[in-house]
C-alpha cells in the first residue's frame, strides 16, 4: 500500500511535467492546426540552457528568466520559418517541424555538449514524509508550479482580451480578422507562450531526471500521448492525460516491467485513437463534406 | 499521363544509368553506398505509393522494415533457415500482421493517423531493444551471409547486381501500376475519400492493399540490407529511421515514383558528405529539411515540372 501510494506520487509529478509538453503541443495546435514536432526540443532547450548559463556563473533566478527568453525565441522562430514556407498542406508542415527538431538537436550539440547534465534542485535537496514516503521538495515545486501554470493559462485564455482573441483566432480565422484581430501577431504569442511553457517543465525536470541534447525527442513525443489521450485541443485534456500517463507509467515500471514503461505512453495511445479517438475529454466533431 | 512507351524508354534509361554508374566507383565504399541508397530507395518507392497516392502517412515504417529484417534474421541465423525462405517466411508474416493492424489504423486520418503509425513504430522499437534473447538487445547481432541456391553473395558486385535488378523490376511495376486502373483508384481515394467511396470503390479495402504492398517491400529491402551489411540492430527500427524515410518520401516529392528515387539517394549519400562537417552533420541535415520545406514543399522532383512547362511554354510561343 505504502508502495502504491510512493508510485502514485511519482507518477503524478512526471505526469505534471508531461502536461506542460501536452499543454505546449495544444497552444499551438489549437491556434494554428499544427502539431509541433519540435515541442520536446523546447523542454530540452529550457533545461539545457538553464545549465549552462547556471555553468557560466549566473545566478539562478537569472539563469531561468534567460532560459525562459531564449526558448521563446526559439518558438518565434519556428514561427516565422513556418509562415514562409510556400505549401501549408499537413505533411510538408510536419516535416518543417521534424526538421526544426534536428536542427535543434544539432544546434545543442554545438553550443552545449552531448554528455548529461544536471543542476541542484532550488528548493534544497530535503523531502517531506507522508505517510511514510516520501516526496523531494522539486516533486512538490513541479506539481505546484504545473498547476500554476494550467490555472493561469486558463484564466489567461478566458479573462484577458488577448487571451480571447487568441480564441476567437482558434474559432474561426476569418471572422477574427474582420473583427480587426491582428492574426499574425496573436499566432506567434501562441508559438511562444507554448515555447515558455515547455522551457518551464525542462528547467523543473532538469534536477530530478538530468538533461541532455536528446532528452526532448521522447519528452515530445509522450507529451503528443498526454495529449491526444485526454483529447486534442483540449488544454484540461493535457492534464488528464498528462496525469494519466504518468501514474500508468509509474505503476507499469514499479509491479510489471522496468524496461517497457518508455512503451505504455504508446500502447495507451493506440488504445485511445483506436477505441475513442476524441479522448477522455474530447469531442470529435463531425466532418461535413 | 504516361505512355507505354514512354515507361519502357525510362526503364532503358534507368537500366543503363545504374550500369554506367559503378565504372565512376573508385573503391568497395561507393559500392556500399550505392546498394544502401537503391535499398532506401525500394522502401521508399513503397511508402511513396501509400503516402503520395493513397494519401496516408505512415511514421512506423522504419519500424516495419527493422522488424521484418529482424524476422529474416532471427530465421536465418538462428534457426539456420535459408536465407531466401526465411524473407519468404518473414515476408508472409508482416504481411498478414500490417493487414489485421491496418483496419484499425487506415480509419485514423491526418495527425491522428501519423501518431498512431509513430506509436506502434516504437511499440516495435522498444520490444526488439528489450527482449534480448532474441535480438541480442541494443548491441544488435550479427548476420550470416546470403547465400542463394548455393551462391554466396559476398563482394560489393554481386549486391549491386542483385539491389539494382529489383530496383528496376520494382520501378516498372510501380509505374505499370499507377496507369492502371488500380492507380487511378488510388488517385481517386488521395483526391476525396468520400466521393471515391460514393461511387462504389471500397476505400478501406484498398488502403489496406497498398499498406500491405508498402510493408512488404520495406520488409524485403530491410531483409536485405541486414544481410548485406552482416549486422542489425535495434536502430533500423527506430523512430529517426523512420522519420527519415519519410523526408526521403517529401524531399524527392509526394506521389513520383522517381522522386523517391531522387530523395532516397540523396538522403543516404548526404549525411555521408556531411561527416566532413563533424559535429555540424545533425544541424546542416535539419538546416537542409527546413530549407526544402520552406522552398520546394513540391519536392526536389517539382523543379523537373518547371523546367519541363518552360520547354512547352518556350516551344508554345515560337
Amino acid at each position: 500500500m505504502i508502495e502504491l501510494f510512493g508510485y502514485l506520487l511519482s507518477g503524478v509529478t512526471v505526469g505534471f511535467i508531461y502536461t506542460l509538453v501536452g499543454l505546449g503541443f495544444t497552444v499551438i495546435y489549437n491556434s494554428s492546426g499544427i502539431i509541433n514536432f519540435s515541442q520536446g526540443e523546447f523542454v530540452m532547450a529550457g533545461g539545457m540552457s538553464t545549465v549552462f548559463l547556471i555553468y557560466a556563473g549566473l545566478p539562478l533566478g537569472v539563469s531561468f528568466v534567460l532560459a525562459i527568453m531564449i526558448t521563446s525565441m526559439i518558438g518565434i522562430l519556428l514561427y516565422k520559418l513556418i509562415s514562409f514556407s510556400r505549401d501549408s498542406s499537413q505533411i510538408s508542415l510536419i516535416i518543417l517541424t521534424l526538421g526544426f527538431a534536428i536542427f535543434l538537436r544539432g544546434l545543442a550539440q554545438i553550443i552545449f555538449d552531448k554528455q548529461l547534465h544536471t543542476m541542484p534542485s532550488f528548493v534544497g535537496e530535503g523531502a517531506f514524509e507522508i505517510f511514510e514516503t516520501t516526496i523531494s521538495y522539486q516533486a512538490v515545486l513541479i506539481i505546484i508550479v504545473a498547476s500554476t501554470i494550467v490555472v493561469s493559462l486558463y484564466l489567461f485564455f478566458q479573462k484577458t482580451k488577448t487571451g480571447q482573441a487568441m480564441v476567437a483566432a482558434s474559432n474561426n480565422v476569418d471572422a477574427a480578422k474582420l473583427m480587426g484581430i491582428n492574426i499574425k501577431k496573436i499566432l506567434m504569442l501562441n508559438f511562444a507562450i507554448s515555447a515558455v511553457i515547455a522551457s518551464i517543465g525542462g528547467i523543473l525536470l532538469t534536477p530530478i531526471t538530468s538533461t541532455n541534447y536528446e532528452v526532448g525527442i521522447m519528452l515530445g513525443l509522450k507529451g503528443f500521448c498526454a495529449a491526444i489521450i485526454g483529447g486534442l485541443g483540449t488544454p484540461f485534456g493535457a492534464v488528464a492525460g498528462g496525469l494519466v500517463l504518468g501514474i500508468l507509467e509509474s505503476l507499469v515500471a514499479g509491479y510489471v516491467s522496468s524496461e517497457y514503461k518508455d512503451a505504455v505512453a504508446f500502447v495507451v495511445l493506440l488504445a485511445i485513437l483506436f477505441f475513442m479517438p476524441g479522448g477522455i475529454f474530447g469531442n470529435l466533431k463531425s466532418q461535413r463534406v | 499521363m504516361l505512355k507505354k512507351y514512354n515507361i519502357n524508354a525510362q526503364i532503358i534509361f534507368l537500366t543503363v544509368v545504374l550500369m554506367i554508374i559503378p565504372f565512376f566507383f573508385e573503391n568497395d565504399f561507393y559500392y556500399e553506398i550505392a546498394i544502401l541508397s537503391m535499398l532506401n530507395a525500394l522502401i521508399v518507392i513503397g511508402l511513396n505509393l501509400l503516402m503520395g497516392y493513397a494519401g496516408q502517412v505512415s511514421l512506423g515504417h522504419g519500424a516495419f522494415a527493422g522488424l521484418g529484417a529482424y524476422i529474416s534474421v532471427v530465421l536465418s541465423t538462428t534457426y539456420g533457415l535459408n536465407p531466401l525462405l526465411s524473407i519468404f517466411i518473414s515476408v508472409t508474416i508482416m504481411a498478414l500482421l500490417s493487414f489485421l493492424i491496418s483496419k484499425p489504423i487506415l480509419k485514423l486520418k491526418g495527425h491522428y493517423l501519423a501518431m498512431a503509425t509513430l506509436g506502434i513504430g516504437i511499440i516495435i522499437s522498444i520490444v526488439l531493444e528489450v527482449e534480448e534473447e532474441f535480438t541480442g538487445g541494443s548491441d544488435g547481432m550479427s548476420v550470416d551471409s546470403f547465400v542463394v541456391f548455393g551462391y554466396e553473395f559476398s563482394d560489393s558486385t554481386a549486391w549491386y547486381v542483385l539491389c539494382a535488378v529489383l530496383l528496376v523490376f520494382t520501378i516498372w511495376a510501380f509505374e505499370n501500376l499507377i496507369n492502371s486502373p488500380f492507380g487511378r483508384l488510388l488517385r481517386s481515394i488521395h483526391d476525396s475519400e468520400k466521393a471515391a467511396n460514393s461511387v462504389g470503390i471500397d476505400v478501406s479495402y484498398y488502403k489496406s492493399i497498398v499498406f500491405v504492398i508498402s510493408v512488404v517491400i520495406a520488409t524485403i529491402a530491410g531483409s536485405l540490407y541486414a544481410f548485406f551489411s552482416g549486422f542489425i540492430s535495434p536502430q533500423e527500427a527506430s523512430f529517426s529511421h523512420s522519420i527519415e524515410l519519410v523526408v526521403m518520401v517529401v524531399l524527392g516529392g509526394l506521389g513520383r515514383v522517381y522522386g523517391a528515387l531522387f530523395g532516397a539517394v540523396i538522403l543516404t549519400v548526404l549525411p555521408q558528405l556531411l561527416t566532413s562537417f563533424e559535429d555540424y552533420e545533425t544541424l546542416v541535415f535539419g538546416c537542409i529539411i527546413i530549407a526544402v520545406m520552406i522552398f520546394m514543399p513540391k519536392g526536389i522532383a517539382s523543379l523537373f515540372d518547371n523546367i519541363l512547362k518552360k520547354k512547352e511554354q518556350n516551344s508554345a510561343s515560337s
